[in-house]
């Protein structure tokens, strides 16, 4: 039972992490109709940045809290991301918009392409470990949790609940549903369409970029192509969740990383990525939607 | 190819039967019954929201009906029900085949292609499912060009022999519609079902279309169309169904109809009651 | 108006400075730190970093000077150029082509049979196998793989995102057929091609009813899975160490290229050993496997069923209201592309003498559904040009020593294949979204084969 108890929190937290980056995929499919290939990548770059910012922060002031450390490292972090996102939506997507569909698929798994490629180059193939940060951990009978997953599995629930608000009460977010409907329709009653798609865009590395610095702050390392397989898997998750749907994402995450630790608790860890995908193929094949996906309707 | 029509005008083509169909709560079809004779124009109309499309779906094997029975005779005597068989297989064992309200064309391949997929079926045979047809054996180059003819047959009879090697997404409006019917025509169909086909036609494509529909009834075809615009119905069918509210309110000849108070009444959308003052109004010949 | 005035002029290069400084900046946020800043391991293989802003600084410069000049210079022209072309109204298309247009694919196919030893004749024995190998053998493999893919994709529009999952079976089952029973490649080519074929089906039943991305998705993780069996499933694959010694094609039976073989090649003709010989062998096999896949792939867009794969591409409901059964119909798709995937595998095998799961990554089906969709989706030639311009260009950098040169002696050019292949992609979509070939060929006319505008066709929902 304690074992098992260890595992769920284990599976929380990989989960929060890929559900974080589910709901960048989720909002620009929900938007556009794109798969943003990049996205992953985009949780990579954030990971880079805040280990690059905790590398200067460490030689300029050595006895920085690391309450304050992890802030910085997350503000700049996603002030970084979301230049990047912002960039490459402009640069690579925009002009594609409304074109042939496979077009911009293509350009975004070029994209992620050039982006894991570019840090490779820029900073080396090698695995870049940074000491452990959050040391702290809990005992509760037999469970011991660590401080840093109650801190993703909080920050986790903290952002959906920001992001479900202004997704739900806000202008912002009207004006983000608006243009996922009918984005002509939407131009003609005064959405700003290119500003919405941009923040949406944004909003989408921001949480890609805490993502990125919760993984480096759990598993204390980050390589250039890490953004390949949370990118995959966050992408199932938004998937099986219900694409579109932001509680689906985050469900979907946390689904996937309860599967992935309890699988290979109880399994084989060799075989947890093939109980993932089996999981995603079964629930696309059965309910093509997702869970909590809305059902499309064939129109004749 | 013309058959004789009077002497098989009399016997049913398509039978429907207690024809229901519910999407979640909204009952769309309710115990809905009526016959298509062969080698008659049948019209079904109704308001917007009727439920037209949906007994289309329904007898094309789009949907799957709650409830009813659908029963197509062919020439030959053959019964299927088509409540029973999947979208492609009446169309290709039934012979039933259909056009859409928006249409829907191979618009990247040409007109003559989109002629050539409809022959698929036949083609696919006589290729000995492709494998004799890799080998280049003369059943399939005869079938081929036997397919090109039937396909030139219609693209005459659609007038569309000219632009039979452009795109169909490049044809004008009209065209488009022509060649839908077309399309549907090459499966070699006993029965045709036409989903509005003449919503946003200018009245010379309406003319051209009412003489493409003429020629297909003269082939021995049977025609069942769904349509908004009375005159075009009143027109060329031979019988007509009214549907409203997925129930039929009416069910005769183009004249019967037209004088059926409650047609009326649905279509200028007045309240039950009234529908009786229509009734008395008729009769006073003020309407 | 034909010269834009002093005024105007002035007023664009005010604008053009204006956006160079904002790319300028741009580009400084984006770089500041990536570029700016390198990490590396110190001898306690603890991160340390330093500055780079020598380099941060020809990154901005970079971006602010490109779109000083694309503003102010490219951006103007173009708007000319096109303005001037709307006044001349659309071009006729010119129906006669020069002979080279007429005669291209012959031109091309006797320039490939030609390859080989022209290589020979310029680079001697010896140095010709980089050029029939790197080059030759190596773009054929992706010419070939984009063509069997160009079926699933270009013509029935279904998106595949796992394609490499039938090279992989293909490869392997050469690899694992060959090991324990012993049997030839000229056997277990067909076989291959039929295992992957099946697997094509396997996996092609269950994803029937999806969709465009969902249908995208679940094709990448079957391709996933695929490749995690063959690094887990140890007993039969070796795992990640892989399959080695798998056996050489042979001439058919009559001549081996083994070394001690007694029916050797090179020593049936009393020529010096080699391995040249055998790589210009496998280069003219995979010619002929391309040349049957364009054969088999021309013959079938004629016929009904690849009719009916274009038509459900354009549209899957009308198709139904025709007749026709998309279930079959997608399924034949999914099982041909996938037998020439098989084919390509078996090939690899022979070729590397050497299979692991590390060549079977999601990568390369990105980058030969790249090359499917850069090429115009469709297109046999577009593709094959998209397969030269993108495998070929990347392998040229490995040949680019002379950039150790101006860069240093550090400068390693391979680092940057996969970076400029990644640009390539989204600079070719970006301008011809369509791919190098956009048009299609009709299948059937009446009076004149007309090409069809890319703007018609669609790229399917599957």
């Amino acid at each position: 039972m304690e074992y098992f108890v260890q595992q769920l929190a284990n599976g929380l937290t990989l989960g929060s992490i890929y559900g974080l980056i589910a709901i960048g995929y989720t909002m620009v499919y929900g938007i556009i109709g794109m798969i943003n290939f990049a996205h992953g990548d985009i949780f990579m770059l954030g990971a880079f940045a805040a280990l690059i910012v905790f590398l200067i922060l460490t030689s300029f002031f050595a006895g920085i809290p690391v309450a304050l450390a992890l802030l910085v490292m997350l503000i700049i972090a996603m002030l970084m991301t979301s230049l990047w996102n912002w960039t490459i939506e402009r640069v690579a997507y925009r002009p594609l918009r409304g074109s042939f569909r496979l077009a911009p698929l293509i350009t975004a798994i070029g994209m992620s392409i050039v982006l894991s490629n570019f840090i490779q180059v820029t900073q080396g193939p090698r695995n870049k470990p940074i000491p452990a940060l959050v040391t702290d951990v809990y005992h509760f009978g037999d469970i011991t949790i660590s401080l840093k997953q109650i801190i993703i599995i909080a920050l986790t629930a903290v952002l959906l609940t920001i992001f479900w608000y202004v997704v739900n009460k806000t202008p912002l977010g009207r004006a983000q549903r608006a243009t996922e409907q009918d984005r002509k329709m939407a131009a003609l009653l005064g959405v700003d369409v290119d500003r919405t798609i941009s923040i949406t865009f944004i909003m989408g590395a921001a949480l890609a970029a805490v993502a990125g610095t919760m993984y480096l702050m759990y598993y204390g390392v980050a390589t250039f192509n890490d953004g390949f397989i949370p990118g995959v898997k966050a992408f199932t998750a938004a998937v099986l969740g219900g694409i579109g749907s932001l509680p689906g994402a985050v469900l979907g995450g946390l689904l996937i990383g309860l599967i992935e630790s309890l699988w290979s608790a109880y399994f084989t860890i060799a075989y947890k990525d093939v109980a993932t995908f089996a999981l995603l193929a079964f629930v696309l094949i059965f309910k093509p939607t997702g869970i909590l996906g809305r059902p499309e309707v064939e129109k004749v | 190819m013309s058959l004789g029509t009077n002497s098989m005008s009399n016997d049913t083509i398509l039978k429907v039967e207690h024809l229901s169909m519910r999407f979640g709560g909204l009952m769309a079809i309710n115990d809905f019954s009526f016959e298509a004779k062969r080698g008659e124009i049948t019209a079904l109309i109704g308001p917007n929201g009727a439920g037209k499309t949906t007994v289309f779906n329904c007898i094309t094997g789009f949907y799957k009906p709650t409830m009813g029975m659908i029963t197509l005779t062919q020439r030959d005597g053959e019964h299927y029900l088509l409540e029973r068989l999947r979208d492609f297989e009446i169309t290709k064992l039934a012979r039933v085949s259909r056009t859409f309200q928006n249409i829907r064309l191979f618009s990247g391949l040409t007109v003559l292609e989109n002629l050539l997929v409809a022959q698929h079926n036949a083609l696919m045979k006589a290729s000995g499912y492709t494998i004799l047809g890799l080998l280049g054996l003369p059943a399939y180059r005869k079938a081929s060009a036997a397919a090109i003819d039937k396909a030139k047959y219609w693209l005459d009879k659609a007038n569309l022999t000219e632009r039979a090697d452009d795109p169909a997404g490049d044809l004008p409006y009209g065209a488009q519609r022509r060649l839908e019917i077309a399309r549907a025509m090459c499966t070699g169909p006993e029965l045709l079902c036409l989903d509005e086909p003449a919503a946003g036609l200018n009245p010379r494509e309406s003319a051209a279309l009412n003489t493409l529909l003429h020629s297909i009834r003269d082939e021995g075809v049977s025609i069942l169309l769904i349509e908004h615009d009375m005159s075009v119905v009143m027109e060329i069918s031979d019988h007509v169904v009214v549907l409203e509210y997925g129930q039929k309110i009416s069910d005769g000849t183009p004249d019967h109809v037209k004088n059926d108070p409650k047609v009326i009444a649905a279509y200028l959308g007045v309240e039950d009651d009234e529908v009786e003052e229509i009734e008395e109004q008729l009769d006073e010949g003020t309407i | 108006m034909t010269q834009p005035s002093a005024l105007e002029n002035s007023g664009l290069m005010m604008q053009a400075v204006k956006e160079a400084v904002f790319a300028g900046a741009v580009a400084f946020g984006l770089f500041i730190l990536y570029v700016g800043i390198e990490t590396y391991q110190d001898i306690n293989n603890a991160l340390v970093w330093r500055t780079r802003w020598g380099l941060l600084f020809s990154f901005v410069a970079i971006a602010a000077f490109g779109r000083f000049v694309v503003v102010g210079f490219i951006k103007p022209h173009l708007d000319k150029r096109k303005r001037a072309k709307a006044k001349a109204g659309i071009p006729e298309v010119t129906d006669h082509k020069g002979f080279f247009h007429r005669h291209f694919l012959k031109i091309a196919l006797v320039l490939l049979l030609l390859y080989p030893p022209l290589s020979v004749m310029l680079a001697g024995t010896q140095g010709s196998l980089k050029y029939v190998d790197n080059f030759g053998i190596q773009i054929l493999i992706y010419v070939m793989l984009a063509w069997g893919l160009n079926i699933v994709v270009g013509l029935a529009g279904l998106l595949d995102l796992g394609y490499v999952a039938f090279y992989a079976v293909g490869a392997y089952s050469y690899a694992l057929l060959s090991e324990h029973f012993g049997l030839s490649f000229w056997v277990l080519l067909p076989m291959a091609g039929i295992l992957a074929a099946f697997w094509g089906i396997i996996l092609g039943f269950p994803v029937l009813r999806l969709r465009g991305d969902y249908l995208a998705i679940v094709t990448l993780a079957f391709g996933e899975i695929i490749r995690l069996v063959l690094i887990n499933w140890t007993v039969v694959t070796k795992g990640t160490f892989g399959v080695s010694g798998i056996p050489k094609a042979s001439f058919f039976g009559i001549w081996s290229f083994d070394v001690g073989a007694p029916n050797n090649f090179t020593k049936a003709f009393g020529l010096s050993m080699s391995s040249a010989y055998y790589k210009i062998f496998l280069f003219y096999l995979i010619l002929a496997l391309c040349m049957l896949t364009a054969y088999v792939t021309i013959k079938l867009r004629r016929m009904p069923i690849g009719r009916a794969w274009e038509a459900l591409r354009e549209d899957e409901i009308a198709c139904r209201s025709l007749g026709i059964n998309t279930v079959t119909t997608k399924l034949t798709a999914f099982a041909i592309g996938a037998m020439i995937g098989g084919f390509a595998g078996a090939f690899f095998a022979t070729r590397q003498g050497f299979v692991s799961p590390e060549s079977f990554v999601f990568l390369e089906s990105a980058v030969i559904l790249a090359i499917v969709v850069l090429g115009g989706m469709g297109s046999l030639t577009g593709i094959a040009i998209a397969a030269i311009v993108m495998v070929g260009g990347t392998e040229l950098l490995r040949e680019m020593e002379f950039l150790k040169h101006v860069f240093g002696p550090d400068f390693t050019p391979e680092l940057y294949r996969m970076l400029l292949f990644g640009l390539a992609m989204i600079v070719v979509m970006v301008f011809k979204p369509r791919g190098f070939v956009g048009s299609r060929e009709p299948t059937a006319y009446l009076k004149e084969r007309k090409a069809v505008s890319g703007s018609f066709t669609k790229e399917g929902h599957g």
